[in-house]
């Protein structure tokens, strides 16, 4: 479980967070979502502290993360997996050589069980064909599958997502989402999603919390979406003409 | 940002360039890497440079100093110590400086804006260390290979003009080239070519791993590494030059 508590950042004197509160449970996609620029990115990069937050406090299971010396945060690093926007697989490196790389800085195990470790994780996001290609070669979907796969490598208590279905189309969208959201049941990791995909939210949002230029401005569950008595969440969840639509059937 | 603000954020950068190592065993493969990519690729530049530099000023030595007063060997003796004491040394490393400097600088900036520095801080790596240190240890170590080769290959080049033009005798020339050596001259463009290689290799690195935005800076970080290193490296020229043959 993750607990952020009054955390508020800004960059040269331009307030992007301001005292935002919430908790993210274990075994459970946690979706952030909200418009481009509404602070969800630096958001997630203060939870996991490549931003220094300005005030507030970040408990991973109880331990306040803003307090830890530099040790301790290597050694939390190592049960956190990160699936970047972009991917941000190392391009000089191949598929199997990015998944291993974790393993090749970090592990305590023995060289031989390494090998296993990979072939598992490609195995498990459906990459084990592409293995020895670099990043530049495979299509943006199996980009991101890898970058899963060096997420998980470590196997990690928790999982952030960074906009995980942007630049894909919908139907590689859903695969990606499903598969987070199995690996978070399976492993019982604390995911944390950010999107502002409205069929993301529908397909795998456990709980939901909405930033509006930078403020925590609602958090709940999918099915209460809907209902929110939020001008600016309405404004996000009804903007595509599909749910227009099934809005004003519903009124009917 | 200010001159003093960005002298602090290099030091702090290389703060974290110079701690130790997280594993050895890559620190080695990745020096093994970058003396290829950064030293071994430069040679071929470095030959061709230093092969036309030394026949140009060879030829201009002859044409412009045909004053019978003038010693016979002062045509190779000029050319010998315009090698070593600054070609080879300085000019060469302002040259490797746009190679070199902005293959750091794009290499690293593109994994600033791709989020590839980011995904090795998530994962409890050292990214400054991890990337920049075999890249100044890799220059570090290649340059002065360089810079021997290149003085080499300048003295071969004014050789040549003896056979291909006919303006001064060969072996007039080699007397020239072993008149009164100092072999110090050798020493200190080994020592400047070390400075100079750690000059823009942190410097490369420092426009590259701050860089934010998109493509556009990366060029613009690119672009500075290769001014400011320059800069740089004629500071460290005068200032080097004072302290080691005043
Ligand atoms: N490193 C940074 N320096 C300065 N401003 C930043 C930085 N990162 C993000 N911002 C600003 O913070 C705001 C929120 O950005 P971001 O979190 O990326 O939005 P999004 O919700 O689309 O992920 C934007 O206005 C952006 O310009
Ligand atoms: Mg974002």
């Amino acid at each position: 479980m993750i607990e952020v508590r009054n955390v508020t950042k800004s960059f040269n004197n331009v307030t992007v967070l301001h005292n935002i509160s919430a908790t993210f449970e274990a075994g459970k996609t946690n979706l952030i979502i909200g418009q481009s620029g509404s602070g969800k990115t630096v958001l997630m990069k203060s939870i996991i502290g490549i931003h220094r937050v300005d005030e507030g406090q970040i408990l991973y299971n109880g331990r306040d993360f803003t307090s830890m010396n530099r040790k301790e945060v290597v050694d939390l690093r190592q049960e956190v997996g990160m699936l970047f926007q972009g991917s941000a697989l190392f391009d000089s490196m191949t598929v199997e050589e990015n998944v291993r790389f974790p393993l090749e800085m970090f592990s305590q195990k023995p060289q031989e069980q390494w090998k296993e470790r990979v072939d598992f994780c490609l195995n498990r996001v459906g990459l084990s064909h592409a293995a020895k290609l670099f990043p530049s070669e495979i299509s943006g979907g199996m980009q991101k599958r890898a970058a899963i796969a060096r997420a998980i490598v470590l196997e990690p208590t928790y999982l952030f997502c960074d906009e995980p279905n942007s630049g894909l189309d919908p139907k590689t969208s859903l695969t990606i989402d499903q598969l987070i959201r199995e690996i978070t049941v399976e492993n019982n990791i604390t995911t944390i999603i950010n999107t502002h995909d409205m069929n993301s939210v529908m397909e795998i949002g456990d709980k939901i919390i909405f930033i509006h230029k930078g403020h925590k401005s609602w958090e709940g569950s999918k099915e209460s979406i809907f209902d929110a008595d939020n001008e600016d969440l309405n404004a996000l969840v009804f903007a595509s003409k599909l749910f227009q639509n099934v809005k004003k059937y519903h009124n009917r | 940002m200010g001159f003093f603000e960005s002298i602090g954020r290099y030091a702090e950068l290389m703060f974290e360039v110079f701690s130790k190592p997280q594993r050895w065993r890559l620190l080695g493969r990745q020096v093994v890497k970058e003396i290829e990519k950064l030293g071994i690729d430069s040679l071929g530049i470095t030959i061709i440079i230093s092969f036309f530099i030394g026949t140009a000023i060879t030829t201009q030595m002859v044409l412009n100093t045909e004053n019978p007063l003038l010693p016979k060997y002062v045509t190779g003796l000029t050319t010998r110590e315009t090698l070593l004491l600054e070609f080879s040394s300085t000019i060469l490393c302002l040259i490797l400086a746009g190679k070199v400097g902005s293959n750091i600088a794009s290499e690293i900036g593109t994994m600033r804006i791709t989020e590839q520095i980011d995904a090795l801080k998530i994962m409890g790596v050292n990214a400054a260390n991890y990337l920049i240190l075999p890249k100044i240890i890799g220059f570090v170590v290649i340059v002065p290979v360089l810079v021997i080769f290149s003085m080499f290959v300048g003295l071969l080049g004014g050789y040549l003009v003896g056979f291909t033009s006919g303006i001064i005798q060969p072996s007039v020339y080699v007397m020239g080239i072993q008149y009164a050596f100092n072999p110090f001259y050798v020493t200190y463009s080994l020592v400047k070519s070390l400075f100079f290689a750690f000059i823009i290799a942190s410097t490369a690195s420092y426009y590259g791993y701050y860089a934010y935005g998109g493509a556009l800076e990366v060029g613009k970080a690119s672009t500075k590494a290769v001014v400011n290193s320059s800069i740089i490296i004629l500071l460290f020229n005068v200032l080097l030059t004072n302290i080691m043959l005043v």
